[in-house]
C-alpha cells in the first residue's frame, strides 16, 4: 500500500504541481501538502504529494551507507 | 484454462498468453514445424532453408516518440525472421482500417513502413486492405508476414542454450514500452526516451558471419527480457542467472516504472536482441555489436548454468538471488 | 546516489552484523506492509539472512484484507449499465465470490483503471449521465487521497461521483495481532509510507504495552537491511523501542494536514478483514456529512451472498501464523493463475510474492 517515489517540484500552480522524477514529469496534487515549495523534494503516491523529503536527512543517510565501517556498533 | 472469454491478459505475451497458444491454438493446427515453438517457422523448399514469421500490430497510440505502428509492423516481423538466423527478404502486409481514418495518417504510416523496409533491405511485395465500420477496429490494425533465407551453416534454435554460455544484450530495456504508454499514464518522458524500434537483420548477419556458432538469438518483445529468458531456459532445459547490476535500464525508464509499479524486466522492447554464445566468442560478439548503430550499449548480462533447470534467477544489487518468473498476465499500474 | 559497489559494500556490512547479532535462537520479524513483502523479495534479502532470522508477512496488503463482499458489491455495481467503476490496478484481478472485475471487464462492464483517485472526478465530469464509483481501498497512505478527492468533488459540486470504501488502519491490526499472541512476533518492520502520514506516535504502544521492538522502515534494499539490523540490536539488548530508520521521509508528526483531511471525511469504524474477521475500530467509514458520496447509501444494488473458498488459509497467513509454504493449498490448488484466496491474487499478496519470487522454488 506504499508505492511512492521521490520527485522534485519544478512548477507549482496553486494546488497542482509538476514534479520531476529522474527526468520523468508528472502533475500531482498538493491538496495534502499545500505548503510544499518550488524546488522541494516530495514523496509522491498515486498522483498526490504526501510528504516532504528532508534533503539533509537524505545526505546523512547516503553518508552513513557509504561510511558504515566507521559507524559500526556503538 | 477455465475462463470462457478472452481477457486483455491473453495478449500480454506472458504466461496467460502462452497458455492460450499452447492449450487452445497450437493443438488446433498441430504439425511438426509449429511444434518447434520458435519465433518463426523454419522449413526447406527445394533445398532452400527458409524462415517465415508473422505478427499483427494494434499499438495505441499510432504515433509515439521514436516510431509509429508502420515502423513497428516492418521491424517487428523483420526481426522475428532474423532471429531464425535468416536474412529477411520479403514482407506481405494486411491493413484493417476503420471507416473515417485520416488518409494523411495512412500516408504517414506507409512512408514509415517504406523507410523501415529500405533500411532493413526488404521489399513489401504483396498485401491487402480491408475497411470496416466505425468502431469495428480502433483506427488501424496491421499484419505483416515475412520470409527470409536462413544463412548457410547456421542453426539457431531455442533449444541450443548450453551451460557455460554467456548471455549478451545489445542495449537499454523498456524504452519502447514507456514511449508507447507514457501518454496513457499522464507521464511526460524526457526526449531521451523513445521507442527503440529498429530493424536488426543487418546486426544479426554481421554477428553470424563472424561467429557462426552463436547458439540462440531472440528479441525480448512482449513479456520483456524475463519472459524471453524463461522461454529459452525451458526449451533448452538449462538454468540462467543474470546480474541486476549489469542490466541496462535508463534512469527515466526506471523512474517511470517506480511511479507506476512496473518492472522493466517485463517491458516490451522492439530493437533489442539476446545472443547466447560460448564464452570464448564473447569478446568478438561484443566488438561487433558495439561497432553497430544498434549495439553501442551491448554487454554481458548473465550466464547459462546446469541448474536450476528451466529457471531464471536474478542476482540482485545486494547479492541475493531471486527467481525471475515469466510474466503472468499483464502489468497493471498499482499503488501497493 | 550510491554506486553499485557502495550498495554492495553497505549490504555486506549489514548482513555481517545481522549474522553476528542473530545467534542460535530463532527470531521472527513481521514486515507488515505488502510493499515491503515485494521489496524484500525483489532485493533477494531472505537468502542473505541467517536461517534463525525469519521474516513473516503481515496483514498490510490492502487487497488481501479487502472483504469478499466489497468485491462482490463492486462487481454487482459494474453490471449496471449507467455505472462506471474506477479502481487502482491492484484490485482488477482479485476474485470475489464468483467473478472478478477483470472478468466483468472482459464481459463488457465499464471498469477503468486509474493511477490517481482524482481521475475519477475527470471521468465523472466527462460522463454526466453516468455514475462513477471509485473503489477506495488502502491503508493510511492512500485513505487521505480518497478523502481529498471527496472534498474536491464537494467543492466542484460533482454529484455523480461516489465512493465504495474499504479503508483500513494499521495500528489497530497490530494490536490485535499482539493481543492474540498465537505465534509471538519478536519485532516489527513498520510501513514507512503509512508512517509518513500518521507519524510515529500511533506505534508507541508496541514497545510501551507489548515490549515489542519496532522500526519504521524505508523501501530500498539498504533501508530494509538497516532496519532488520536495528531490530536485532534492540532484541539483543532487550531494549524494545520505536526506531525510525526512514527519517528522510518520516517526521515524528507525520503529515498533520493529510490526517486532518482524512478526519474530516472519514470516521473510525469496525471493519471486516478478509480471512481474519471483524476488528474493532480498524477501518474507516464516510462521515454522515459526506453521505451523498457513499455508493452503498445512495445507489441500490443487489449483491450475491458471499462465498469464501473452503480450505483457504489466508487469515492464518495474514497474521503470520502460517508461512505461505505451510498452507496446504499453496502452489498446487492455489497459484497465481488460479488463486483461491486474496493472498495469492494481489501482486503484493504474501502468497503471490512467495510464489512469484521463488521462496521454495529457487533451487540454484
Amino acid at each position: 500500500m506504499c508505492l511512492a517515489v521521490p520527485g522534485k517540484i519544478i512548477d507549482k500552480q496553486d494546488m497542482l504541481a509538476t514534479v520531476d522524477i529522474s527526468g520523468v514529469q508528472r502533475k500531482v496534487s498538493l491538496m495534502l501538502l499545500p505548503e510544499a515549495k518550488l524546488g522541494e523534494f516530495v514523496l509522491i503516491h498515486a498522483g498526490f504529494a504526501v510528504q516532504t523529503i528532508d534533503e539533509e536527512e537524505v545526505k546523512k543517510t547516503m553518508e552513513l551507507f557509504k561510511e558504515l565501517e566507521q559507524y559500526a556498533d556503538k | 484454462m477455465s475462463v470462457a472469454r478472452i481477457q486483455m491478459a491473453h495478449g500480454s505475451g506472458g504466461k496467460v498468453s502462452h497458455d492460450l497458444v499452447k492449450n487452445i491454438i497450437w493443438p488446433a493446427f498441430a504439425n511438426d514445424i509449429l511444434g518447434e515453438m520458435h519465433d518463426g517457422a523454419q522449413f526447406v523448399i527445394g533445398g532452400a532453408r527458409l524462415a517465415f514469421s508473422t505478427d499483427s500490430y494494434v499499438v495505441k497510440p499510432l504515433f509515439f516518440p521514436g516510431g509509429d505502428i508502420g515502423k513497428l509492423a516492418v521491424c517487428g516481423t523483420v526481426n522475428d525472421v532474423a532471429m531464425n538466423g535468416a536474412v529477411p527478404l520479403y514482407l506481405s502486409v494486411g491493413f484493417v482500417i476503420e471507416e473515417g481514418f485520416s488518409i494523411e495518417d495512412l500516408k504517414r504510416i506507409l512512408a514509415s513502413m517504406q523507410e523501415a523496409a529500405a533500411e532493413a533491405g526488404v521489399y513489401i511485395v504483396t498485401g491487402d486492405t480491408k475497411v470496416v465500420e466505425k468502431g469495428a477496429v480502433d483506427g488501424i490494425f496491421i499484419n505483416t508476414a515475412g520470409i527470409g533465407k536462413i544463412i548457410d551453416g547456421i542453426t539457431i534454435n531455442g533449444k541450443n542454450a548450453k551451460p557455460g554460455q554467456d548471455i549478451i544484450l545489445n542495449g537499454y530495456l523498456g524504452d519502447h514500452a514507456l514511449a508507447v504508454m507514457s501518454e496513457r499514464h499522464g507521464l511526460e518522458l524526457p526526449q531521451s526516451v523513445k521507442s527503440d524500434c529498429a530493424p536488426l537483420g543487418d546486426l544479426v548477419a554481421s554477428l553470424l558471419a563472424a561467429v557462426p556458432s552463436i547458439a540462440v538469438l531472440r528479441d525480448p518483445t512482449r513479456g520483456g527480457l524475463a519472459t524471453t529468458l524463461n522461454e529459452i531456459a525451458l526449451q533448452s532445459e538449462v538454468g540462467i542467472i543474470i546480474e541486476e547490476k549489469d542490466i541496462p535500464v535508463s534512469l527515466a525508464v526506471q523512474a517511470a516504472c517506480d511511479i507506476l509499479g512496473f518492472d522493466p524486466l517485463y517491458l516490451a522492447n522492439e530493437g533489442k536482441l539476446l545472443v547466447f554464445v560460448d564464452k570464448e566468442y564473447t569478446p568478438q560478439v561484443l566488438k561487433i555489436m558495439k561497432a553497430h548503430k544498434y549495439g553501442r550499449e551491448a554487454r554481458v548480462i548473465g550466464t547459462v548454468s546446469h541448474a536450476p533447470c528451466g529457471q531464471v534467477g536474478l542476482r540482485t544489487g545486494i547479492g541475493g538471488i531471486r527467481l525471475l518468473d515469466m510474466l503472468m498476465g499483464d502489468q497493471l499500474p498499482r499503488i501497493c | 546516489m550510491l554506486t553499485n559497489e557502495e550498495v554492495k559494500k553497505a549490504a555486506d556490512f549489514f548482513v555481517r552484523e545481522i549474522v553476528s547479532l542473530a545467534g542460535q535462537k530463532p527470531i521472527r520479524i513481521m514486515e507488515v506492509c505488502g510493499t515491503h513483502t515485494v521489496a524484500i523479495f525483489k532485493a533477494g534479502i531472505r537468502q542473505l539472512l541467517p536461517t534463525t532470522v525469519e521474516l513473516v508477512s503481515g496483514p498490510g496488503c490492502p487487497v488481501c484484507v479487502t472483504p469478499n463482499d466489497f468485491l462482490d458489491a463492486a462487481i454487482a455495481y459494474s453490471k449496471q449499465p449507467e455505472i462506471i467503476i474506477t479502481t487502482f490496478g491492484d484490485m482488477l484481478k482479485v476474485p470475489g465470490s464468483s467473478s472478478s472485475l477483470a472478468q466483468e471487464k472482459a464481459a463488457g462492464a465499464d471498469i477503468r483503471i486509474v493511477y490517481s483517485p482524482l481521475e475519477s472526478l475527470e471521468i465523472a465530469t466527462k460522463n454526466p449521465h453516468k455514475k462513477v464509483i471509485f473503489l477506495a481501498v488502502g491503508f493510511e497512505t492512500t485513505a487521505p487521497l480518497a478523502a481529498a478527492t471527496v472534498l474536491m468533488a464537494e467543492k466542484e459540486q460533482i454529484s455523480n461521483f461516489y465512493v465504495l470504501s474499504a479503508h483500513k488502519l494499521v495500528p489497530p491490526a497490530l494490536r490485535v495481532l499482539l493481543a492474540a499472541g498465537n505465534r509471538p512476533v519478536d519485532g516489527f518492520l513498520l510501513p514507512g509510507h503509512v508512517s509518513a502520514i500518521i507519524g510515529m506516535k500511533p506505534y508507541d504502544f508496541l514497545a510501551k504495552e507489548f515490549a515489542t521492538p519496532a522500526v519504521v522502515a524505508g523501501f530500498e534494499p539498504l533501508d530494509i537491511l538497516q532496519s532488520i539490523y536495528l531490530l536485532l540490536k534492540q532484541i539483543q539488548r532487550k531494549e524494545p523501542k520505536l526506531d525510525n530508520q526512514y527519517g528522510r521521509v518520516v517526521p515524528v508528526v507525520g503529515n498533520p494536514i493529510a490526517c486532518q483531511r482524512l478526519n474530516e471525511v472519514y470516521q473510525v469504524a469496525d471493519a471486516q478483514w478478509r480471512g481474519i474477521g471483524i476488528l474493532k475500530d480498524s477501518g474507516l467509514a464516510l462521515r454522515e456529512k459526506y453521505r451523498a458520496f457513499d455508493a452503498l447509501k445512495n445507489l441500490p444494488v443487489t449483491v450475491e451472498p458471499t462465498k469464501e473458498h473452503k480450505g483457504c488459509q489466508c487469515g492464518q497467513v495474514l497474521t503470520g501464523a502460517l508461512l505461505p509454504t505451510e498452507c496446504p493449498l499453496f502452489g498446487e490448488i492455489c497459484k497465481p493463475e488460479h488463486p483461491v484466496g486474496s493472498c495469492m491474487v494481489s501482486v503484493e499478496g504474501t502468497c503471490a510474492a512467495w510464489y512469484k519470487y521463488g521462496a521454495g522454488r529457487w533451487q540454484g
